[in-house]
């Protein structure tokens, strides 16, 4: 039963200029809604023209985003949200690298920007809905409370960046492209069929303020080279590194050690220690992961009060797992039927119940079957 | 629906929008010997004369541009070059802090292509650029002053400048004054022959005429280096085909702004008057922008400050409610910044950023004065909900 609203509604559609918020938009305002376009700036120093196919932030992507407006027939606006970017969103994605995580900017932007910040202004503007391109579902029970559940594309699902939304938020939230299932192309297709200019614009990948991709780079230049050592579960010192920020729980590539394994095999990081500037790297069986702890959790809905099985995502494009996960004393305690590879903290483990989004936590640290150092 | 946006673009006078498609279907280059070019020449010469005549300036001094903007380029940046390589010594520039941006980006590229010191004279609360300020600023150096540039009326609060008194301090010094008079025309008594100033802009679609044609009236004894070069039209100084219907309909819109200005500051005056009264009622603790006094503003003109309001906010909600206005200042990236004009006046920055600019034109009336009068409570309201972000 996928929402059909009895009265329109008074919507703010965040338009990044790409062609799924565009048509969400576009849909939103075909279904009756008022709708106003709101291109959200989150770059102090926005580069004048996109370079490659990466990010939402130049002045190109915010002029895309206001012909479509224009072409949709809404009005059009651009809000400055730069300051509350940088500080909510790319001053928290260094700071986690930084201690050693692996943060989830996109995440963070829908908690912190696209359904607080936002939201929060378009509330007191008289607005009652914030409405993104985003590929999930909110289902409203008979009760009027809402569930958030995956597209029904599963291919195209993005409930995990959602995963943070409360349900106070879900009640504000719109995804009009969750309920159908449709390919890219049919995307596209049907942004053509509207006379949307951004029909054919490449999709946006990666990290939208690091523009030319390099993430490595970014925070090179942000935390400066530290060069550490390479460690192998011994302790015994393989090479080095410019930087311990710069590696993610999981990584094969990019590590550069001369010698190879007794075994052959490939390595990949086990651990990042920053209060040493340390990166131990290890087989692959090393990775393997039985539990995990997670931090602050949000629910969309009730919090559970005992143990349950659910399945989880724990990276943004990564399969589900089975999982027994119960809340204690505000943690989450997670743990898996099969070891899972490749768990980095700093990542959130978003819990599902079928296609229900049940909440969401940021992991903390993991438990290995075996002892990694 | 409200238009309150005629400081932005007013619509096309009747008249001119007649003579704009009377000539669109005519043939000839004004620059071109044969009956067609010599027919647009005459269309362009009779609308270059009725131009002149309704600013008070001699036909020559007509120079036709591309618009408001290249028209103040031209003053700016040719006037410089031509001073500076007269003398090499004129290399200062003197500007108020709160031009236009077509004004202050091309004196700011000055200073930072052309080697030139741009000086920005003191204003006061009202915006306002004082004689004494001119004469303090070209006194301590009068040799190695290039120009000066002082806006008639400025475009976001309305304020009038001394344009007379400040030509007589820059004559003294025999230093060229600049006036963009682009908000002035038709509001305010506009004579460039009585001025005194060296050169002066206006624009068409300001007045009720098209987009896209423009004019700088300069003083004959004036020969700023060209921005554009080419065929050598309007005294070497402007190259390019003339847009003959555009002129002609300039021209008609030019000729009723002068007839009708006495009406207009009459019948738009008052209504900009209620309009104001209105704000304040509903709004107590709105700040009047510009100068209050009535002759000390453009007829036309009615700015507030928003305490704890985005203008930005508060435009989505008027414009929701059908009332069509503007924040007033300019936007990077679509993004609106506090109003360099009030930063100028001494306004704090945070209050600068909650500013709306209802500006009137020929076509206002009554009905949109009680549209605001209706809307503009619950939107304060609204928008201090919202807050600064």
């Amino acid at each position: 039963m996928t929402e059909t609203p009895q009265r329109p509604l008074r919507v703010l559609a965040a338009m990044s200029g790409g062609v799924d918020s565009a048509v969400a938009a576009a849909r939103a305002a075909e279904a009756g809604h008022d709708v106003t376009g709101v291109h959200l700036a989150l770059s102090a120093n926005p580069q004048s023209f996109r370079t490659g196919a990466r990010g939402c932030c130049t002045i190109e992507d915010s002029r895309d985003a206001r012909r479509a407006a224009d072409v949709i027939g809404i009005p059009f606006y651009v809000w400055d949200l730069a300051d509350r970017f940088r500080e909510d969103v790319v001053e928290d994605f260094i700071a986690e690298y930084e201690a050693g995580r692996t943060p989830n900017p996109c995440l963070r932007c829908n908690e912190k920007i696209k359904f607080a910040a936002l939201l929060d202004k378009a509330l007191a503007l008289g607005f009652d809905a914030v409405c993104t391109g985003h590929y999930a579902q909110v289902i409203v029970r008979a009760d009027g409370s809402r569930e958030l559940h995956r597209a029904s594309d599963m291919a195209k699902d993005q409930s995990y960046v959602l995963g943070v939304l409360d349900e106070k938020q879900l009640a504000h939230a719109m995804f009009p492209l969750g309920d159908t299932v449709t390919t890219k192309e049919e995307i596209r297709a049907e942004a053509e069929r509207r006379g949307l200019a951004v029909a054919k614009k490449p999709d946006s990948h990666d990290i939208c303020f690091i523009a030319d991709g390099d993430t490595q780079g970014f925070l090179a230049r942000r935390l400066g080279k530290a060069e550490g050592d390479i460690v192998d579960e011994s302790g015994a010192r393989l090479g080095t590194h410019e930087g311990a920020y710069g590696f993610t729980i999981g990584q094969r590539k990019g590590l550069r050690i001369g010698t190879p394994a007794p075994d052959g095999k490939p390595r990949y990081v086990l651990d990042i220690s920053p209060v040493d500037n340390t990166v131990t790297v290890g087989p692959a069986a090393a990775l393997d992961v039985t539990a995990l702890t997670a931090i602050k959790p949000r629910w969309c809905g009730t919090a559970p009060t005992g143990p349950g099985t659910y399945t989880a995502q724990l990276r943004a494009h990564g399969g589900e797992t089975e999982v027994r996960a119960e809340p204690v004393d505000g943690e989450l305690r997670v743990t898996f039927t099969e070891p899972v590879r490749g768990v980095a903290p700093g990542q959130a483990i978003v819990l599902y119940d079928g296609t229900r989004v049940v909440g969401s936590a940021t992991i903390a640290s993991t438990t290995r079957a075996t002892t990694a150092a | 629906m409200a238009y309150l946006d005629h400081a932005a673009t007013t619509p096309m006078l009747p008249e001119a929008a007649e003579a704009l498609t009377a000539q669109l279907s005519s043939t000839g280059n004004a620059s071109s010997l044969h009956a067609s070019g010599r027919r647009a020449r005459r269309t362009v010469e009779e609308s270059r004369e009725t131009l002149a005549d309704a600013l008070g300036a001699r036909p020559s001094e007509v120079v036709f541009t591309s618009g408001g903007t290249e028209a103040d380029n031209l003053a700016v940046k040719g006037l410089y070059w031509s001073r500076r390589a007269a003398d090499p010594a004129r290399t200062r520039v003197l500007s108020s802090p709160v031009e236009h941006h077509a004004v202050l980006d091309a004196v700011h590229w000055l200073g930072e292509h052309e080697g030139a010191t741009v000086e920005y004279l003191p204003v006061d609360a009202h915006g306002r650029v004082h004689p004494g300020a001119l004469r303090e600023a070209i006194a301590r150096a009068p040799e190695d002053v290039a120009l000066a540039t002082v806006m008639w009326a400025n475009n976001e609060i309305g304020t009038i400048m001394p344009i007379r008194e400040l030509a007589d301090v820059a004559a003294e010094f025999g230093v060229p004054l600049h006036a963009d008079a682009v908000q002035a025309f038709g509001q305010v008594p506009v004579d460039f022959g009585a001025s005194g100033l060296a050169a002066m802009t206006v624009s068409g679609h300001k007045i009720g005429g098209p987009y896209g044609i423009g004019a700088l009236l300069l003083g004959r004894e004036h020969t700023p280096v060209p921005v554009l070069h080419g065929g050598g039209q309007e005294r070497h100084v402007r190259s390019g085909t003339l847009d003959v219907p555009a002129i002609a309909s300039f021209a008609v819109a030019g000729r009723l702004a002068a007839e009708r200005r006495g009406a207009f500051e009459r019948e738009v005056g008052a209504l900009r008057d209620r309009l104001t009264d209105a704000v304040l009622a509903a709004v107590p603790d709105a700040i009047l922008g510009g100068d209050p006094a009535p002759g000390g503003r453009l007829p036309a003109n009615a700015h507030f400050t928003f305490p704890g309001c985005e203008g930005d906010s508060l435009l989505l909600l008027m414009d929701a409610q059908g009332i069509e206005c503007s924040t007033g200042s300019a936007c990077t990236a679509g993004v609106a910044q506090p109003s360099h004009v009030l930063l100028a006046a001494g306004v704090d920055p945070d209050l600068a950023r909650g500013t709306l600019r209802f500006s009137l034109g020929h076509t206002s009336t009554q009905a949109d004065v009680d549209e605001v009068a209706k809307a503009i409570g619950p939107a304060v309201e609204r928008a201090r909900a919202a807050g600064l972000t």
